[in-house]
C-alpha cells in the first residue's frame, strides 16, 4: 500500500451529516468555461449560449442532500445533464464550480491521492455500457476494484466469490464478459461496484442497455441488494417507471438545472411545470399517490365510522375497503385525525387512469 | 410532411450546385492542359533546365560540401552518431558470430542451421502457436535449399534488431502520443513526411551521417520502420474503450495501473497489428540497404542485377519472398492469438507449457549439435535447388527476349511511343514556368488553395535544387504508371466490390504481394523486359496495383445497401448502377487509391533508377558510388521527397473535398430515385 493520503477530515456537524451533499455544483464544457458562470450568459438558453461562448453549460446550479441510506433518483430527457452530474460528484468529471461533499469530507479540494482513496473505498459507480475489462474472466473484473488497492489474489478472489454470488452469478466466475447476456454483463458491473464495500452507490442508467424484462429483474435485484445491504445510492435513468419504483426521493432536470426535487407522490401530485407534467402524465396515480395527495379537511358533519387509514397509504391500496365502506375513509397521523377521504376523490383518480390506459 | 416540402428543395440546391462544382473542375482541368499543349507547341524544347548526368551547379557543390564537412566534423553530435554507429555494429557482429560469421579460430559460427532453426520454430511455437511452426521451419529450410541460407539469417538479423529497437522506442512514443493531444500535433506531422518519403530517399543521409556497412543499414531500417508502430499504437491506445477506462478510473486506478491492466491489453491485438506493419516495413527497408552494403539477401539480388545474372537475383528474391510471407504470417497470427492468450485458456495452457518445455529441450539439444558437428551447422551443399532455377530463370529470360521478342518488345516500344514519350515531351520539354505554372493550376483545380500552396513551396524547392528537367521525368513516369495502376484499380476494385465471391479469391493474393520488399518487384519483370524506365515503371504498376485495387474494392462495398437496393429498385442498369452511384460515393477511396498509388509507384521508379530508368533515381545510385555527386545525390533526394509531399498534399485536399459535396450529389440521387420509385 503505498497510498497513505486519506480524505480531509469531516468538518461538517455530526448532528446534519448527509452521505452525500452536493452545493451550487455548475458544469461548463468549452473554452474559457469558468467565465461563463455569473455572467448573464449563464442565463441563457443552451444553442444561445453555445452560439455566444462555444460552451455548453451541461450542469447548471445544481444543489441536493442525500441522505445516508436514501434512494436518490435523477431524471430528465436525454441530454439534460444526467450524466455529467453524476460523474462531478466523484470528479469523473472535473466540475467547474461548487462543491460536492461525501460523508462529510469535501471531495471538490481533494488531492489527486484523496481522490483515489474516496472512489477505492467509499463510492463505486455502475455504468450503463458495463465497462468492463474483455479480456479478465468475470471474476477478475469483480476483483479489479481490490486489485488496485493492493489487496492480496487469494483474498480478494475470495471477497469477489462472496459477491458473485450476492448478485446472483454464481457459476459464471470463469466466464468472459463476451460469453454473458447484457443483464448478466450488468450484474458484473453490480458486483464490481459492491466489491469494494462503498458506502454510495452511483448508478448511470444501468439498465438502460437491458430487455425490459430483465431490466424488472434487475431493477428487484437493486430494491433486494438496498434492503440488504443499506446503501446510499444516487440513481440516474430517464425511465420514470424506474425512478418512481426506486426512488426515494426523485430530482429531475432539465437543460442542466433542476426543476423539481421530491417523493415520487409529490412528483406525480404537484407537477412543478409542463415539463414534469409531461413526464408524469402517462402514470398510473393510483399506483404512487398517498392519500396525503387526495384528502381533504375534516368537516363537522363527516362520519366518524369510517375506516381509518394512514396519509401514506397508496390509492389503489385503499381503494377497496374505501368503496365498500358507506362511510368515508378518515385519514389518522399519529392519532391526529388529518383528513377525509370521500368516494369521489378516488374514483377521480381511479376513472381518470381508466381513460388514459383503458 | 411540411418537413419534408421545406428540406426538399434545398438539398436539391446543394446537389445541383456540387454537379456544376465537380463539372467546373472536370472542364477547367481540360482547359488548363489544352493550354499546356498549346504554349508547350510553341515553346517545346526551350529552357527545360535539363542538366547532363555529368553535370554538377553550384547549389549540388554546395551540399557536397556540408556532406565532406558533416563527415570530417569532429563535434558532439558526431562523437554520438559514432557511438551509436559502434554500439549497433558491436550488437550486429555479437548476433552474427553466433550465427552466421565465424569467429576466429573457429571455423565455423557458434550456431548453425539447425539450431537456428530450432530456436526459430520454438519462438514461432511461443507467439504465434503450432500452427506457424509449420510456416517457419519449412521457410529456415528453403533458405537452405535455395543456397542462401547465410544471407537469410543476415537479413534476418538485421530485420530483427532493427524491429526491436523500432519497436522499444515507437510503442511508447505511441502510447505518449495516443494520450496528449499536443504529443499527437507535433509527431504526426513528421509521421506523414517520412512515410511519404520512398524507401531509397534514406540510404544516402544515412550513408553520409553512419558510412557504409551492417550498422547504418540497420539504423536506416529501424528509423523506416518506426512510424507505422507508433501510428498503430497511438491509434490502438485512443481506440479503448472510453466507458471500460472511465469505469475503471471510478474504481480509483492510478496511471500506471491504468495503463498495464486496462489500455494495454485492450490495445494489445492492434498493437500487434503495427508490429507486423513495423517487420514488413524493416524487411523491406533491410534488403534495399544493400545499397549501403547491408548484409543479407539484398546483397546477391543487387549483385545479380549489377551483373546481369538475373537467375542469381531471381533465386535471392525468392527467399525474400518467403522470408517476408514467414514473417507476415507469424506477425498476424500472433496478433489473433493475443486474445486467446490473454484469456489463457485453461486447458490448452498447460498443453501449452508441457510443449514448451518439450521444445526448450528439443532446441538446446539441437543448439549443441549445431555447435558440435559441421553436417548440423553447415547447410549441406548437395541439396540445393537454387542453382538449377536460377539456371532455368537464365534460359527462361534468354527465350523471352529472343523468340519472344516480338511480344516484350512490342508492348514496351507502343507504350513508350504512344503515351510515355509524349506524355513526357509536354511535361519535361516545356520551358519550366510554363510546366509550373500548369502543375499549380491542377493542384489549385483539385485540391484547392492548400493544395496550391504545397504545390508552390515544393516546386520551388524542385527549381532550387537544379534538377528541374529530372523532376519532370520523374513525374512522368510516376503519373503515367499511376494512371495505369488506376485503370487496374478500378477495373479489379470494382468488380471485387461488387461481388464477395471474387473478393474473397483475389483479396489473399493482394495482402500477400503488398507484404513483398519492393525490391523483389524488380526481378521478374527484369526477366521480361531490358533494364530501361519502361522496366521500372511496370514493376512500379504491380508495386502500387494491390493497394489500389484495395481501397477501391472497399469504397465500392462500403456504399450503403440501402443506397444499392433503391437504385436497384428505380431500375438501374448494371453500367448505371456502377458509375451513376457506386463510383461517385467512392469518390474519396478512389482519390485515395490514386493518392497511395502516385507514392508507391514514385518509389518504385526511384529504385528503378539502378535498372536504367535514368532522372532522379539514377542521380542517387550515383551519388553513392561517386564520392563527388554525393552533394548532387542528395539534392535528388529531396527533390523526390518535394515530389513525393506535393503529390501527397495534392490528392489528400482533394480527397477531403470530394467528401462532402459528394455526399451532397449522391443524396441529390438518392432522392431523385426514391421519386421515380413513386
Ligand atoms: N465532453 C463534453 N464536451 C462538450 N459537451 C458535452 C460533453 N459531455 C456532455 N456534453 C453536453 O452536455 C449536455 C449534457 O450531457 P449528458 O450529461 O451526457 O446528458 P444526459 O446524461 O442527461 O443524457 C449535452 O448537451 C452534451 O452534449
Ligand atoms: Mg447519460
Amino acid at each position: 500500500m503505498t497510498e497513505v493520503d486519506t480524505l480531509p477530515p469531516n468538518t461538517a456537524d455530526p448532528g446534519t451529516t448527509a452521505a452525500l451533499s452536493v452545493d451550487g455544483l455548475w458544469k461548463v464544457f468549452g473554452p474559457r468555461a469558468d467565465k461563463v458562470i455569473g455572467t448573464p450568459d449563464a442565463e441563457l438558453p443552451r444553442p444561445e449560449l453555445l452560439k455566444k461562448t462555444g460552451c455548453v453549460a451541461a450542469v447548471k446550479e445544481v444543489s441536493f442532500d442525500v441522505a445516508p441510506g436514501e434512494v436518490f433518483v435523477v431524471m430528465g430527457l436525454s441530454g439534460s445533464g444526467k450524466s455529467t452530474l453524476v460523474r462531478c460528484l466523484t470528479r469523473l468529471i472535473e466540475p467547474t464550480a461548487g462543491t460536492v461533499t461525501i460523508d462529510g469530507h469535501d471531495i471538490t479540494n481533494a488531492s489527486d491521492a484523496q481522490l483515489r482513496d474516496l472512489r477505492r473505498h467509499h463510492v463505486s459507480m455502475v455504468f450503463q455500457h458495463f465497462g468492463l475489462l474483455p479480456h479478465r474472466q468475470v471474476i477478475d473484473n469483480v476483483a479489479y476494484g481490490l486489485e488496485i488497492r493492493g489487496v492480496s489474489k487469494a483474498e480478494r478472489r475470495k471477497k469477489a466469490g462472496e459477491i458473485v454470488d450476492l448478485v446472483g452469478l454464481t457459476g459464471n466466475e470463469q466466464s468472459y464478459p463476451d460469453q454473458l447476456s447484457g443483464g448478466m454483463q450488468q450484474r458484473v458491473g453490480l458486483a464490481r461496484a459492491l466489491a469494494g464495500d462503498p458506502s454510495l452507490l452511483l448508478f448511470d442508467e444501468p439498465f438502460s442497455a437491458l430487455d425490459p424484462l430483465i431490466r424488472r429483474d434487475m431493477q428487484n435485484e437493486v430494491i433486494r441488494l438496498q434492503e440488504d445491504l443499506q446503501k446510499t445510492m444516487v440513481f440516474i435513468t430517464h425511465d420514470l417507471q424506474e425512478a418512481l419504483k426506486l426512488g426515494d426521493r426523485i430530482l429531475i432536470m432539465r437543460d442542466g438545472a433542476i426543476v423539481q426535487v421530491g417523493t415520487p407522490a409529490d412528483v406525480v401530485a404537484n407537477p412543478a411545470d409542463d415539463y414534469v407534467r409531461d413526464f408524469v402524465s402517462d402514470v398510473p396515480r393510483s399506483h404512487v399517490l398517498t392519500l396525503r395527495y387526495v384528502m381533504r379537511e375534516p368537516r363537522p358533519d363527516d362520519s366518524s365510522e369510517g375506516p381509518i387509514m394512514s396519509p401514506d397509504t397508496i390509492v389503489r391500496q385503499a381503494a377497496r375497503a374505501a368503496l365498500a365502506s358507506d362511510h368515508v375513509v378518515r385519514v389518522v397521523d399519529n392519532g391526529e385525525l388529518v383528513g377525509i377521504v370521500d368516494d369521489d376523490a378516488i374514483l377521480r383518480i381511479v376513472v381518470a387512469e381508466e381513460s388514459v390506459s383503458p | 410532411m411540411s418537413s419534408i416540402a421545406t428540406v426538399r428543395p434545398k438539398t436539391h440546391d446543394t446537389g445541383a450546385l456540387a454537379t456544376l462544382r465537380a463539372r467546373w473542375r472536370l472542364v477547367s482541368l481540360l482547359a488548363v492542359v489544352a493550354m499546356w499543349v498549346l504554349v508547350w507547341a510553341f515553346t517545346r524544347g526551350e529552357q527545360t533546365l535539363a542538366i547532363q548526368a555529368s553535370d554538377r551547379t553550384d547549389i549540388h557543390g554546395w551540399f557536397l560540401a556540408r556532406t565532406t564537412a558533416i563527415e570530417n566534423a569532429d563535434n558532439v553530435v558526431t562523437s554520438l552518431l559514432a557511438a551509436l554507429s559502434s554500439g549497433m555494429d558491436a550488437t550486429l557482429l555479437f548476433l552474427q558470430h553466433l550465427f552466421t560469421v565465424p569467429e576466429y579460430p573457429r571455423p565455423y559460427p557458434q550456431i548453425g542451421w539447425l539450431g537456428a532453426l530450432a530456436i526459430a520454430s520454438l519462438a514461432a511455437y511461443a507467439v504465434a502457436g503450432w500452427r506457424q511452426v509449420l510456416v517457419v521451419a519449412p521457410s529456415f529450410l528453403l533458405f537452405g535449399l535455395l543456397g542462401y541460407y547465410e544471407d537469410a539469417m543476415d537479413l534476418l538479423i538485421v530485420t530483427g534488431v532493427a524491429v526491436a529497437v523500432a519497436l522499444l522506442i515507437g510503442i511508447p512514443l505511441g502510447i505518449w502520443m495516443g494520450h496528449s493531444k499536443i504529443v499527437a500535433a507535433v509527431v504526426t506531422p513528421v509521421l506523414d513526411v517520412m512515410q511519404t518519403m520512398p524507401s531509397f530517399v534514406y540510404l544516402l543521409p544515412f550513408s553520409i551521417l553512419f558510412g557504409i556497412g551492417p550498422a547504418v543499414a540497420a539504423l536506416v531500417t529501424l528509423v523506416y520502420a518506426m512510424p507505422p508502430s507508433v501510428r498503430v499504437t497511438a491509434y490502438a491506445v485512443r481506440g479503448v474503450s472510453t466507458t471500460t477506462l472511465e469505469a475503471t478510473d471510478s474504481l480509483g486506478q492510478n496511471r500506471w495501473q491504468r495503463l498495464r491492466h486496462v489500455e494495454l491489453p485492450m490495445a494489445k491485438r492492434t498493437i500487434i497489428v503495427g508490429v507486423n506493419q513495423t517487420t514488413m516495413a524493416a524487411l523491406a527497408m533491410a534488403t534495399i540497404a544493400a545499397y549501403v552494403d547491408g548484409p543479407g539477401l539484398g546483397q546477391p539480388v543487387l549483385e545479380g542485377l549489377r551483373r546481369g545474372q538475373l537467375g542469381k537475383s531471381f533465386v535471392a528474391g525468392l527467399a525474400i519472398v518467403i522470408m517476408a510471407i514467414m514473417l507476415d504470417r507469424t506477425t498476424t497470427a500472433a496478433s489473433t492469438r493475443s486474445d486467446r492468450v490473454a484469456r489463457g485458456d485453461r486447458d490448452t495452457g498447460r498443453v501449452r507449457t508441457v510443449a514448451l518445455v518439450a521444445g526448450t529441450v528439443v532446441t538446446l539439444a539441437a543448439v549443441y549439435l549445431s555447435n558440435s558437428y559441421t553436417w548440423a551447422n553447415q547447410f549441406p551443399e548437395g541439396v540445393n535447388i537454387g542453382d538449377p532455377i536460377s539456371t532455368k530463370v537464365d534460359d527462361l529470360a534468354d527465350w523471352l527476349r529472343s523468340d519472344l521478342s516480338a511480344i516484350t518488345t512490342g508492348v514496351q516500344e507502343t507504350f513508350t511511343l504512344y503515351f510515355l514519350n509524349p506524355v513526357q515531351d509536354l511535361v519535361a520539354n516545356s520551358p519550366w514556368f510554363v510546366a509550373g505554372l500548369a502543375i499549380l493550376a491542377i493542384a489549385w483545380i483539385v485540391g484547392g488553395v492548400r493544395a496550391l500552396g504545397a504545390a508552390a513551396v515544393c516546386l520551388a524547392g524542385i527549381y532550387w535544387l537544379d534538377l528541374w528537367n529530372n523532376a519532370m521525368i520523374t513525374l512522368t513516369a510516376v503519373l503515367v504508371a499511376t494512371v495505369v495502376v488506376m485503370i487496374l484499380g478500378l477495373a479489379v476494385g470494382v468488380w471485387m466490390g461488387r461481388s464477395q465471391v471474387v473478393d474473397r479469391s483475389v483479396r489473399p493474393v493482394l495482402d500477400a504481394a503488398q507484404t513483398m520488399p519492393p525490391f523483389v518487384y524488380l526481378i521478374p519483370v527484369l526477366v521480361l523486359f531490358d533494364a530501361n524506365r519502361f522496366t521500372a515503371m511496370v514493376a512500379g504498376i504491380i508495386y502500387a496495383a494491390p493497394v489500389a485495387i484495395k481501397l477501391i474494392a472497399d469504397g465500392v462495398s462500403g456504399v450503403s445497401a440501402t443506397t444499392v437496393e433503391a437504385a436497384e429498385s428505380a431500375g438501374s442498369s448494371r453500367l448505371q448502377m456502377i458509375t451513376k452511384v457506386q463510383l461517385p460515393m467512392a469518390r474519396g477511396s478512389i482519390l485515395l487509391a490514386a493518392n497511395q498509388g502516385l507514392l508507391y509507384v514514385l518509389s518504385m521508379v526511384v529504385i528503378g533508377g539502378m535498372v536504367g530508368a535514368g532522372a532522379l533515381g539514377f542521380d542517387i545510385v550515383y551519388g553513392f558510388r561517386q564520392a563527388n555527386f554525393a552533394g548532387k545525390g542528395l539534392a535528388a533526394g529531396i527533390t523526390i521527397v518535394l515530389i513525393g509531399i506535393m503529390l501527397d498534399r495534392i490528392t489528400t485536399y482533394g480527397a477531403r473535398r470530394a467528401q462532402s459535396p459528394g455526399r451532397a450529389t449522391v443524396r441529390r440521387k438518392r432522392l431523385s430515385l426514391s421519386r421515380a420509385e413513386t
